[in-house]
């Protein structure tokens, strides 16, 4: 942090004043002027909270994506098929069973046991065939999809979440003064957005504390800057890859049942989140968690905010985002060259 | 992958002695005759729908096999600069959205439309070459993605989720084109135009400068020549032909929607080239025909199997499975390596120093 103000003290102001601004825009009451130029505050904090928790939604899919591309030079173009399984895999358990919760692990461990098939079955086959790999993803990729479009139809399925996670929660945030009593009125949110939210922070701390201060996570890193030198220590190589590819797979999982929760579960919404998560991962940089978060709210972000103040073009400001990273860092926002 | 010219090179040292048509293989004059007569015995459903369509597919997918074959780019983007060139002509032409159609003659039009496809091609060239390998897929899919949701969420220019209607071919020497016959022989003209240009600049200096980029961009550099300038150049050509392909495309259904350039026919672009083989210009004609076939009696081979006819997209894909683990360098690797096998001799071992 202080090795990146030094380096960069333009940049260290700008990003300070953004988010002094932000704070402000936030918690303060605005004026009628600023109510006039950009519109209501409710539609900004929504758009703001939508924004960072489709970034959450995004963070899960696109790490287990990163995760897998760092270690093994995987490219899975069909994450998102496993997403898409995750989410109707949520969808039957949830609904047949009444609880919510138990989607998440029942998807977890499934999808998970489909990525310990991929990996075994085609990725071992072909590793450091990068092309032949995309190739073969694509072809499961539309594989599956017509699999599933077979198995239960072209509806959407909504994931409803149990009745103590329904409805709105009051938060403590201002979003304006009624004019007639003069009393403030406080944000309302749905809660099952912020628990999801919290839980994908959780997730994301742990995996970087796994990464980062566990004997795997060491494994996991030396792995990713040099496979052939962890393999000649005698690390059980093999098996990292599985567990590794298990767990991305299985984050697919969880991440189908949030979006089923959030959205709703339906075909093509795979390739969706697919190119989500291949969009985070571009901006964020390849392999990276950190990037992949930074890179996952950025789009959240962009997504919601774009649909909200300029529809039309909503598209393109995701898209502009990734030309100028890709423009001025290839690599990546916290990717290493 | 550059398969054919060292071969065609080797059997035929003395070909310049020879008059040109004798130079020509009797492969091509066997399907050069075959396709120019075809009019002559084909329904009007075969001529328009299954070769008139496996011309266009194949152009379509013929850019992507140059950007692949020669030059070592898998790119994605193809179908949308063929969608991108099919809505110019609707836009700078005329069609049944008359609001926005501005009605210039076709001579304007089309090479706008070219231009405009080149411009596009070329700019997300530029993008794309920062990059290798798995992240060219990446980026050039990312691009097709935001072209798609752009063109559904725009009404003002791209008229939205119905896109445009109406687009028909210039009524020139007073044949309608949209005809079967007409139609025939004019998707077979630019196709073969296509062809020939791919195959003349895989030969001319700067396709062989593409493939050596291709095999070892330092060296190129070190000997001097601009590594990006030649990719990019590449992504120029490419799309002049895919945007040949579009236009076309777009006449063939009188229409042009954000669902022909989705992600989905970007896939499909990609997979009629592998499954083709990007190792030669006519792979991607072969790969087309086989798509075009499925696609047009898939219900019935389904039917006859006792599945619904929806399920083609199961069959493309374990097709496209099938080639991509058993030969990646699709059928035309499978061709090649029965020839080699064929032509072994036991006693010279000829097979080796064939390559």
């Amino acid at each position: 942090m202080r090795a990146f103000a030094s380096r960069h003290p333009g940049w260290t102001i700008v990003i300070l004043l953004a988010v002094a601004v932000l704070i402000w825009l936030i918690f303060a009451i605005w004026p009628k002027g600023l109510v006039d130029v950009i519109g209501r505050k409710k539609v900004f904090l929504n758009a703001l909270f939508n924004g960072i928790t489709l970034g959450g939604l995004y963070f899960l899919v696109a790490s287990g994506f990163t995760l897998i591309f760092g270690l093994m030079r995987n490219v899975n173009l069909a994450h998102g098929s496993l997403y898409l399984l995750g989410g109707y895999i949520g969808y039957f358990v949830a609904s047949s069973t009444g609880y919510w919760v138990l989607a998440f692990p029942v998807a977890f461990v499934l999808v998970a046991a489909v990525g310990v098939l991929m990996q075994i079955f085609i990725f071992r086959r072909m590793e450091g065939q990068d092309l032949r790999q995309t190739l073969v993803t694509i072809g499961i990729s539309i594989v599956m999809a017509d699999l599933m479009l077979w198995g239960v139809g072209g509806d959407f399925y909504n994931i409803t979440p149990p009745s103590w996670l329904s409805g709105p929660m009051e938060t403590l945030l201002v979003t304006g003064v009624k004019r007639s009593s003069g009393d403030l009125i406080y944000l309302k949110y749905p809660v099952v957005r912020v628990v999801i939210f919290l839980a994908s922070v959780v997730i994301g701390i742990a995996m970087w504390l796994i990464l980062n201060r566990t004997q795997i996570g060491m494994m996991i890193r030396a792995g990713v800057d040099d496979r052939d030198m962890l393999s000649a220590t005698g690390a059980r190589i093999q098996l990292v890859f599985v567990g590794v590819f298990a767990f991305g797979a299985g984050l697919a999982g969880i991440a189908g049942v949030v979006g089923g929760t959030f959205q709703s579960v339906a075909p093509g919404e795979d390739i969706r989140f697919l190119l989500a998560s291949l969009v985070v991962v571009i901006v964020g940089g390849m392999g990276s968690i950190t990037g992949a978060a930074l890179g996952a709210l950025l789009i959240g972000l962009a997504e919601q905010f774009g649909s909200v103040y300029f529809p039309t073009y909503a598209v393109v400001l995701t898209f502009l985002i990734m030309v100028l990273v890709l423009a001025f860092r290839p690599q990546g926002l916290m990717g290493r060259s | 992958m550059a398969l054919a010219e060292t071969n065609s090179t080797s059997r035929t040292h003395n070909a310049q002695d020879r008059v040109w048509f004798e130079r020509i293989p009797a492969s091509y004059w066997v399907v050069g005759i075959v396709l120019l007569i075809m009019p002559a015995f084909a329904s009007d459903f075969a001529l328009y729908q299954v070769f008139g369509w496996t011309f266009i597919l194949g152009m379509i997918s013929l850019s992507l096999m140059f950007l692949g074959g020669y030059g070592g780019m898998v790119s994605l983007v193809q179908m949308s600069i063929a969608g991108l060139a099919g809505y110019m002509v609707a836009i700078f032409g005329d069609s049944a959205i008359t609001d926005i159609s501005m009605g210039w003659p076709w001579y304007v039009a089309i090479p706008l439309a070219l231009i405009v496809a080149m411009l596009f091609g070329t700019i997300v060239g530029s993008l794309a070459v920062r990059t290798e390998g798995i992240y060219t897929i990446m980026i050039t899919l990312a691009v097709a993605a935001a072209f798609f949701y752009f063109t559904r969420q725009n009404y003002v220019v791209f008229n939205g989720f119905s896109g445009f209607n109406g687009v028909l071919p210039p009524d020139l020497f007073g044949v309608d084109w949209r005809q079967s016959k007409p139609f025939y022989y004019l998707t077979l003209f630019w196709a073969a135009v296509a062809y020939f240009s791919v195959l003349y600049i895989s030969r001319a200096p700067f396709g062989l400068a593409l493939q050596g980029v291709r095999d070892n961009p330092r060296r190129m550099a070190a000997l001097g020549y601009s590594v990006n300038a030649h990719r990019i150049a590449a992504y120029a050509f490419a799309a002049l032909i895919a945007g040949t392909g579009g236009i076309l495309l777009t006449w063939q259904s009188a229409q042009i929607s954000p669902g022909t350039a989705g992600i989905g026919p970007a896939i499909d672009i990609l997979v009629i080239a592998v499954i083709g083989g990007m190792s030669r210009p006519i792979g991607p004609f072969i790969g087309a025909f086989i798509y075009v076939l499925l696609k047009t009696f898939a219900i019935d081979v389904l039917l006859s199997v006792g599945l619904s006819g929806e399920r083609f997209q199961l069959l493309i894909g374990l097709g496209f499975l099938a080639i991509v683990f058993f030969s990646p360098d699709g059928l035309l690797g499978l061709w090649d390596r029965w020839q080699d096998y064929r032509k072994r001799d036991p006693l010279l071992d000829r097979g080796e120093d064939m390559r």
